[in-house]
């Protein structure tokens, strides 16, 4: 196995071993980007700053003690504020756009030692589901490049899948962490709302936006909760609750195995039309459940199918109010040729943002308009209020819910143009974000032409230990190291 | 729903977009048929539930009133497309 392939916690071994240096892999790890360019995972490297990390991470190294984190190079979704390092959440909005402090999430990473590599290709102020809508190149699928990796955080789960970090960190409104990892193979961990700082990260949709990582295997998942979970002052949205060690969670989840455990499955998920394939792998992986103690049960969560809707009105009108910070005064691109003030606010928008980040203003500005408020932003957060009840019924019957993270496998880049039938795919990784709760994509097989399916669990609130807990032991039960493998084009 | 280029128009000016005439014309369509789909909350009734606005029953998050220190004001204006030495500029108003 060469340097790139390793998990971080192999990494973190043959680092804490002194068998390697992080020097040395971050330069692995940059040869490996270099050989994967045309995967399009970074739209900003840091060869510079991560070598110097690296440098002062062996140093730490050397002294002894060091975190598990310390010395592994991580990609960061630039959707993320990196002090010093173009931070541009893929728009031609933030192209120029050098933010003087570190989200906190990142902070915390720098803290523990990690390795920043660079920022990873997302849609365009995370408004989207294949990573088409961004003003950069394209990031493709690394299991076949002529795919969609998903999105928005479709550079994170590239450079992951890929081998072109350890880990990454992404984030999810509505599926933008499960569904990219889903679609390239790798475990996608989106924590309860308020468990993970919102400070730094570039807002979409405030109520639903959470960071969580992307990474090789579950418990790689679990080390980067450790770091990156917490109580922060500088969120107010952040929950003041002591964070579990979610490493012991999965290994205390390993040893008590999957009995006495009830997994539900929503009759109304199993009721959309799934491709064949996606149904067929996920059967598969509920039998393993079965097979390792746990009970299944038929779980209903009817108001599904209003997801969908009502996420798109109430993301829409926060993303219009969040996105009105960028006026061109203070930030961002401006029309410098605009004499007046208004014209100026007006035509730096419109030149600064791509085709799908104005659809969702005008939606959200819509929503929120005189005479459409109530019918449109009001009945969607009564819908939200519905879908929560749902949750709390089903969640009394079973510990987790088990489910495909899509109905359909990745399509071919540039497949589906019409934004209406690409929101729809999102409508089994909505919900979660509506009702704040957490959820996680594992890899559990392949469609018969190699592309990779992930199965979706989801728990109650600050219930990410039992999400470990079946990934975990699914994840031993399939041998993931047979799926990860390699991609053939990575 | 139905939208007409005028509302399309009508909304841009609400979000400060200037948006091409032919991206009036797509998003008078689009947002039609987005809207269209988004009427089927209308089959739910919610009469009397209570609007969510957050997943998380949320209370002020509240802290000393101290004084902190705040950006220094060069890298507040680093990333400014127009500045002076001490502002951020815009075009006249008066």
């Amino acid at each position: 196995m060469t340097i790139h392939q390793l998990t971080i916690g192999q990494l973190a071994t043959a680092l804490a071993n002194r068998e390697i240096s992080s020097t040395a892999a971050t330069a692995a790890i940059f040869a490996r980007i270099e050989a994967g360019k045309k995967i399009n995972a970074y739209i900003t490297l840091d060869r510079e700053g991560a070598l110097a990390a690296a440098a002062a991470a062996d140093q730490r190294l050397a002294a002894g003690g060091a975190p598990p984190l310390c010395g592994v190079p991580i990609a960061i979704k630039d959707a993320l504020c990196t002090k010093g390092l173009l931070t541009t959440s893929g728009s031609k909005m933030l192209a120029n756009f050098v933010p003087s402090y570190d989200a906190t999430v990142v902070e915390k990473l720098r803290a523990a030692g990690a390795v920043i590599v660079g920022k990873a290709t997302m849609d365009e102020f995370a408004m989207g589901s294949t990573n088409e809508n961004t003003t950069f190149a394209v990031p493709l699928n690394p299991w076949n490049l002529d795919y969609i990796c998903g999105g928005s955080s479709g550079g994170s789960a590239a450079a992951v899948a890929a081998d072109q970090c350890m880990a990454a960190l992404g984030s999810d409104t509505g599926g933008s962490i499960r569904q990219p990892a889903s679609h390239c193979g790798v475990v996608g961990f989106k924590p309860t709302y308020g468990r993970v700082s919102r400070y730094g990260l570039l807002a979409f949709a405030s109520s639903l936006d959470q960071v969580g990582p992307l990474t090789k295997n579950v418990r790689d998942a679990a080390l980067m909760l450790n770091v990156i979970c917490g109580h922060d002052p500088r969120d107010s949205t952040s929950v003041r609750r002591g964070t579990p060690d979610f490493v012991v969670a999965c290994e205390q989840g390993l040893q008590q195995g999957l009995t006495g455990l009830r997994l539900g499955l929503p009759r109304e998920y199993f009721e959309l039309g799934l491709d064949p394939e996606v149904q067929q792998v996920v059967a598969a992986a509920v039998e393993r459940l079965v097979a390792g103690g746990a009970e299944i049960c038929e779980i209903s969560l009817p108001r599904t199918a209003y997801g969908v809707a009502a996420y798109y009105v109430i993301a829409a009108a926060e993303a219009s109010s969040n996105l009105a910070r960028y006026d061109g005064v203070r930030f961002g691109h401006r029309d410098l040729a605009a004499d007046e003030l208004e014209a100026m606010y007006s035509r730096s928008r419109s030149q600064g943002f791509g085709s799908e980040v104005k659809r969702r203003i005008i939606i959200g500005t819509y929503a929120l308009s005189s005479g459409y408020y109530d019918a449109y932003y009001r009945k969607a957060s009564q819908i939200r209020t519905l879908i929560i009840e749902d949750y709390r019924r089903a969640l009394a019957q079973c510990d987790v819910i088990v489910s495909p993270v899509t109905p359909t496998l990745a399509w071919p880049l540039g497949a589906k143009g019409d934004p209406l039938s690409i929101y729809q795919t999102d409508i089994l990784t909505i919900p979660t974000n509506l009702a704040g709760l957490p959820g996680m994509s594992l890899p559990c097989g392949f469609s018969r032409g190699g592309l990779p399916i992930g199965l979706q669990l989801q728990a109650g609130h600050f219930r990410e230990d039992l999400l470990l807990r079946v990934a975990a032991n699914l994840e031993k039960s399939l041998g993931l190291t047979d799926f990860k493998g390699s991609p053939k084009n990575k | 729903m139905h939208i007409d280029p005028e509302e399309v128009i009508k909304v841009a000016r609400l979000a400060r977009l200037e948006l091409a005439p032919d991206e009036i014309a797509d998003l008078a369509t689009e947002l039609s048929r987005i809207l269209r789909y988004v009427d089927k909350l209308r089959e739910i009734d919610t009469t009397g539930v209570d609007p969510l606005y957050h997943a998380l029953p949320l209370v002020n998050a509240l802290r000393e009133d101290e004084v902190l220190a705040s950006l220094p004001r060069q890298e507040a204006l680093a990333n400014a497309p127009l500045a002076s030495a001490e502002a951020f500029v815009v075009p006249r108003i008066l």
